[in-house]
């Protein structure tokens, strides 16, 4: 009886010894790519920005450590209810631990409350709205590359500087459109210039004309473009079409990627200025992998900032697992531990992440070049500019997030 | 807001213009649908075919916009034929779902392909020096290229209506499709009316994405942003009426135009908001005959 019982002591023990070291050794781990794969913002994000995830799992060397990283991607379509579906789906049914990328607001923020709840990790990189570090922030989420508070206080101020004291503005419908609308305002009015009107178009719209007549009879001396990808574009070359620009209003493009400067195309887009926290001729660093990444690319495009910033996030991610030894499959775990370590990559350089999820980095003030200054296919943009991390994003004493107020 | 007489004439210049990028599109859907009934779902991808073709032309071959106004519609236009020819012509005779769904296929099938070699940003396409620039009116600034766009399409419809309904070749393509048989036995070839026909169709929808190519992108996507808004359209003008879709299409333009100036967040659903009224009220659209 007493040989017995203790064989079952042993037994369980050694069971629960063995469970112990099987989750001391879990090196898998599976990411998604959620994004906009085939609309407006498919070239700025997309399977561009699947194709960094990859490059960072290769990058991070965590594969010769006897990790198992796996890749799936998934296309939200621009569409809230289906963005959810596919980030439930690949929590609940696919195991997946992080979510990456999500470009639109939108869906952005739709997903950051499904991630929170089944607590796994978010990296935005694509979606712009601050309202992920402020009123919606979560333990689980941190956001890369860029967001409205920064391009509202680097490209709104520096307009406003420059005598820009007019605003009107053509606005997105959806939610990125109106925190950068929301934002910007904000910049222009403590700055001491005024908002005269604006108007609020449909997502993907064609025609700006009608938009612009308005922006063009308001007699504003700055017209803000709170949309992004096609938009932008759009109401760039109908704006010169319209003599807008001629007529002495300028252009402030709020948020401009490399990808819709290639759309326009140099002789229209010449001299407009704006902010990138990326751009791939910045050094030698983000040459390299620039060089490395367009030859992957199907039409052998460099990164745009999204992409980029897909990558420096997953290397920051694969950072902190390794400091971990193994993966939790704790998303909040995780982001603390990601929070905790310095961020340092090729691509954005030195930086941190704040309490509320948002990471510093530098942004850079660009200049699109001249027809006559482009010496290859992506030479595009003219640096004018740096703003340091701690200058460029939300101070935290302004945030509302209620991490921070514990 | 109060109304500024000026910006409401603006307004609907505006839409005017937009309105013959419909009324250029609908009249080729209203030709299809009128002689061959084929509710022809690969529009859009034929129109961004059309600006596709001239971004071709002008990058590849150095053709520019003159010649391309020509040359990419009849390429096009050939593209279509062959189309009919290899495809549509099988289903002839048999329930128009069949016809919808096919095109729908062949259109998703093209821009798929198109989206894989070019992604979803858009190519540039300059508008041709002697269009630059434009006219101050006092109530606004007209871009040249715009007002030319304008009085190039309302020629073209015209034209096309012309050709249809008051010319012999017209007649004997109504006539065809009224009664294949009848006219066959008249020694007129009929497959062969209508596989040009289709080409006729689809060479207006080549010649709006060319006349498009400079105000717009050069997207793969182009045509599928427009086409749904287009066949609304063709419904509320009536199937297959041809001076119907031309003046709703203008109609509609101007409509969306004023949408854009009083509400602008209701200027994507103005159209369909219309098309549900007419249907409502008449359900063979305003200027369409009862089936």
């Amino acid at each position: 009886m007493k040989n017995k019982m203790t064989a079952l002591l042993l037994g369980t023990a050694l069971t629960l010894a063995t469970a112990t070291i099987a989750s001391a050794q879990d090196k898998t781990v599976k990411i998604g790519s959620l994004s906009d794969q085939s609309g407006l913002y498919a070239d700025l994000a997309g399977p561009g920005s699947t194709l960094a995830a990859q490059m960072a799992a290769e990058d991070s060397g965590l594969m010769a450590k006897g990790w198992k990283i796996d890749i799936i991607s998934g296309d939200h379509q621009n569409k809230p209810d289906i963005g959810s579906n596919i980030a439930r789906q690949w929590f609940d049914v696919d195991k997946v631990d992080t979510i990456v990328d999500v470009p639109n607001s939108g869906v952005a923020l739709a997903v950051n409350n499904i991630v929170k709840e089944k607590n796994g990790v978010y990296i935005n990189s694509g979606a712009a709205t601050s309202d992920l570090t402020n009123a919606q922030c979560s333990p689980n989420t941190v956001h890369w590359t860029y967001d409205t508070y920064m391009l509202a206080h680097s490209t709104g101020q520096a307009m406003v500087k420059a005598g820009g004291d007019s605003w009107f503005f053509l606005t997105a419908d959806y939610a990125f459109g109106a925190a950068l609308e929301r934002d910007t305002s904000e910049v222009v009015k403590s700055s001491g210039g005024k908002v005269v009107g604006g108007v609020k178009h449909p997502l993907n719209t064609a025609d700006f004309s009608s938009f612009l007549l308005q922006a063009q009879s308001s007699k504003a001396k700055v017209i803000g473009l709170a949309n992004a990808g096609g938009d932008t574009t759009n109401s760039i070359k109908q704006a010169a079409e319209f003599g807008i620009t001629k007529g002495g209003q300028k252009l402030a493009g709020l948020l401009l990627f490399i990808t819709d400067v290639k759309a326009i195309g140099l002789e229209t887009a010449q001299g407009l200025s704006f902010t990138e926290t990326f751009y791939w001729d910045l050094n030698d660093d983000t040459r390299a992998f620039s060089k490395k990444f367009a030859a992957r690319m199907k039409n052998s495009a460099p990164p745009s900032m999204v992409q980029a910033g897909v990558y420096a996030g997953l290397m920051h991610y694969f950072k902190a697992l390794d400091a971990l030894g193994s993966n939790p499959h704790d998303g909040a775990k995780i982001v603390a531990k990601m929070k905790e370590i310095p961020t340092e990559d090729p691509l954005f350089g030195k930086g941190t992440i704040q309490p509320n999820g948002r990471t510093i980095h530098s942004a850079y003030l660009f200049e699109v070049k001249k027809p006559s200054e482009s010496k290859s296919a992506w030479d595009f943009y003219k640096l004018v500019g740096t703003v340091p991390g701690d200058q460029a994003f939300t101070p935290l004493d302004k945030s509302t997030c209620a991490l921070l107020k514990k | 807001m109060s109304i500024n007489l000026q910006a409401l004439f603006a307004q609907l210049l505006v839409g005017l213009i937009n309105g013959s990028f419909y009324a250029l599109l609908s009249l080729g859907l209203a030709v299809i649908f009128g002689m061959l009934n084929i509710i022809n779902f690969a529009h859009g991808a034929l129109y961004m075919m059309g600006a596709f073709c001239a971004y071709f032309l002008l990058n590849a071959l150095n053709i520019g916009y003159w010649p391309a106004l020509i040359v990419a519609p009849v390429a096009v236009g050939i593209f279509g034929m062959i189309l009919e020819r290899t495809m549509l012509k099988w289903i002839s005779g048999l329930d128009h779902l069949y016809g919808l769904l096919l095109t729908f296929g062949m259109a998703l099938i093209i821009q798929g392909v198109f989206q894989n070699y070019f992604g979803s940003s858009g190519l540039p396409y300059a508008i041709p020096d002697v269009l630059k620039g434009g006219m101050n009116l006092g109530f606004m600034f007209l871009p040249i290229y715009r007002g030319w766009v304008v009085i190039f399409s309302l020629i073209v419809c015209l034209l096309t209506w012309y050709l249809i309904e008051r010319t012999r070749l017209g007649a004997n393509l109504r006539a065809a499709t009224e009664n294949p048989t009848l006219v066959r036995a008249f020694g007129i070839n009929v497959p062969r009316m209508i596989t040009l026909t289709y080409g006729l169709g689809v060479g207006l929808a080549a010649l709006a994405g060319v006349l498009s190519a400079p105000i717009n992108q050069v997207r793969p996507l182009m045509g599928a942003d427009l086409i749904i808004v287009v066949f609304a359209v063709v419904v509320i003008g009536g199937m297959g009426s041809i001076m119907g879709s031309i003046i709703t299409g203008f109609a509609l333009g101007i409509v969306e135009g004023l949408t854009k100036y009083f509400y602008p967040e209701a200027s994507n659903t103005v159209v369909f908001v219309l098309m549900v009224l007419v249907l409502l009220i008449k359900p063979s659209g305003l200027t369409g005959r009862a089936a």
